[in-house]
């Protein structure tokens, strides 16, 4: 991942994830997170897209767990940089998991492929019986 | 338990979605559309999705899931006023919805609901 | 791994509100006359004192040698910030470098005042240490400056790309765009853009794209404009793909683009005749007299 400094100015924001509604919660934080970032509305809609899904996954995949929503900096440009954890079943073959399709079933369901397309970087840490953490982060 | 308006006109059935929905919200859409489409015998669906800002894969699941299901009722659903950015963030979701036809916006909507149908 | 002498971490501890001073004094009188009009006062002192702490705490660190070290990554964070915003203000690469360079002279000074003993080789060593390290900061702070002046130059460029696509109206619900010239990833994302939302406020049913003017087309163009086709139908509208020249057909096949059932016509006339008929129009001759 570049090197991503949160800006001090724009703090943090936690949302916890343990229902349906919480996902529309990280939705419309990340919006505001991207309106601080400077986002367009092209921009925006593809980052608040990708904190849906990645929101859901947690929620359903992982029993519920937490999204930290960042405005992050490399110095030259702004940034949104997401993290969705939960100590969920943990995803056994990433791979798979990766990859498209929804209506095929690919990807497990996860959206992850596609969540993947809507942002620059995207890292991915999951142990089975432990839990999943995924990290994004879209560059104005 | 807060629900989605459904409207009839003649026999067309016209939703507007407003709010940022939640899963269940959207689950419950389906459902009560379902159920309207049967109850009475509409031969339409107008889906009005022009205020949504955001439509992921959940959204883009259940619009194609009423797509099928008012099919299978013998109706036809078609979809209008999709954003331009959430156009394209879902050609970049890899989502294409087939089956569901779409167009600009209600008028044009109820005039592709008026046109023959082709299978 | 060169560890720095106790002098210098003294004399940037001791000495740190008259390093501050001389140093923006320093600067505000160089021949690099820009600083003096176009940073604040406050602005420039903030920088300097910033720097002058990180400089000393990655110091202490005892690393005069391994700017990847972590103790160095909030220096040169904050000359990077630094060297982005003259870089964004126009500053030349020499004028941005001056900034950490203009540092020496008062540290050095300090240092020579410092010094006590009869070992000069010492002093000298411990100038040629800081010497150095300085030398690299100020070759870091160049780069980022030319990073930040090619970031300039190409939203710039993009801006241009938006005023050479325009969007015509043809006719009621018919809208045309010509594209001149290569279509590359960002380019093709701003026409994509551009032309929805003229579909949308316009409410056109069909749109042409006309790539007459497109000298060629690789694998990654064909999938962005597939993509702009496929939004565009997502949203209830058609396009149509117009002036596709024979090279261009012949990319499209080798490189096994699937072109998914768009609608192609050879030229832009063609096309908006299609258009015209999609949309329940015939076109007569009027009868004279």
């Amino acid at each position: 991942m570049s090197p991503a400094i949160p800006d001090p100015n724009r703090p943090a924001i936690r949302v916890e994830i343990a229902a349906n509604e919480d996902v529309v919660i990280v939705r419309q934080r990340a919006r505001e997170q991207s309106q601080r970032a400077g986002f367009s509305l092209l921009e925006t809609t593809k980052l608040v897209t990708a904190a849906s899904e990645l929101a859901r996954n947690t929620l359903e995949h992982g029993g519920g767990g937490f999204a930290e929503l960042e405005v992050v900096t490399d110095g030259l440009r702004r940034g949104v940089r997401m993290t969705f954890t939960d100590e969920g079943p943990g995803i056994p073959d990433l791979d798979a998991a990766l990859r498209d399709g929804f209506t095929t079933g690919g990807g497990l369901g996860l959206g992850l492929g596609g969540s993947r397309r809507l942002v620059n970087e995207f890292h991915i840490e999951s142990t089975v019986g432990k839990g999943t953490r995924v990290q994004v982060i879209r560059w104005k | 338990m807060d629900r989605i308006p459904i409207l009839r006109i003649g026999d067309t059935l016209l939703v507007t979605v407003q709010v940022d929905m939640h899963d269940q919200l959207a689950v419950r859409l389906l459902d009560d559309l379902t159920n309207a489409i049967a109850r009475t015998r509409a031969r339409g669906v107008l889906i009005d999705i022009s205020a949504l800002d955001v439509v992921d894969s959940f959204i883009g699941r259940m619009i194609a899931d009423v797509a099928a299901t008012s099919r299978i009722l013998d109706a036809q659903t078609v979809v209008v006023g999709m954003q331009p950015a959430v156009a394209i963030t879902l050609v970049e979701l890899g989502m294409s919805l087939p089956g569901v036809r779409t167009a600009l916006d209600v008028d044009m909507g109820m005039e592709l609901l008026r046109e023959p149908r082709n299978t | 791994m060169t560890t720095p002498s106790n002098r210098i971490i003294q004399v940037l501890e001791s000495s740190q509100v008259q390093l501050l001073a001389d140093w923006v004094k320093a600067l505000r009188s160089s021949s690099m006359s820009r600083t003096a009009t176009a940073i604040s006062d406050p602005e420039l002192q903030a920088q300097c004192q910033e720097f002058i702490s990180l400089f000393g705490n990655a110091i202490r660190s005892g690393d005069l040698e391994d700017l990847d070290a972590p103790a160095w990554k909030p220096v040169l964070e904050l000359l990077a910030g630094v060297s982005r915003s003259r870089g964004r203000q126009g500053f030349s690469p020499s004028e941005t470098a001056t900034f950490v360079l203009s540092f020496k002279e008062p540290l050095f000074a300090h240092l020579r005042r410092a010094f006590t003993g009869d070992n000069e080789a010492k002093l000298f060593s411990d100038v040629w240490d800081v010497s150095k390290l300085i030398d690299r900061l100020g070759l870091f702070t160049t780069e980022i400056h030319q990073q930040a002046r090619e970031e300039v130059i190409r939203r710039q460029g993009e801006e241009m790309l938006e005023l050479s696509t325009p969007v015509i109206q043809l006719w009621d619900g018919i809208l045309a765009m010509p594209i001149i010239g290569t279509l590359d990833s960002a380019r093709t994302q701003v026409v994509m853009e551009a032309l929805l939302q003229q579909v949308v406020a316009t409410r056109s049913p069909i749109a042409i794209l006309d790539i007459t003017g497109v000298p060629t087309v690789d694998t990654l163009t064909a999938q962005h404009l597939l993509k702009t086709v496929a939004a565009t139908r997502l949203m209830g509208a058609e396009c149509i793909i117009s002036g596709i020249r024979p090279q261009i057909a012949q990319t499209i096949v080798h490189l096994g683009v699937d072109l998914n059932g768009v609608l192609t016509k050879a030229s832009l006339a063609d096309a908006f005749r299609v258009a015209l008929e999609r949309l329940g129009h015939r076109i007569g001759t009027a009868a004279r007299g």
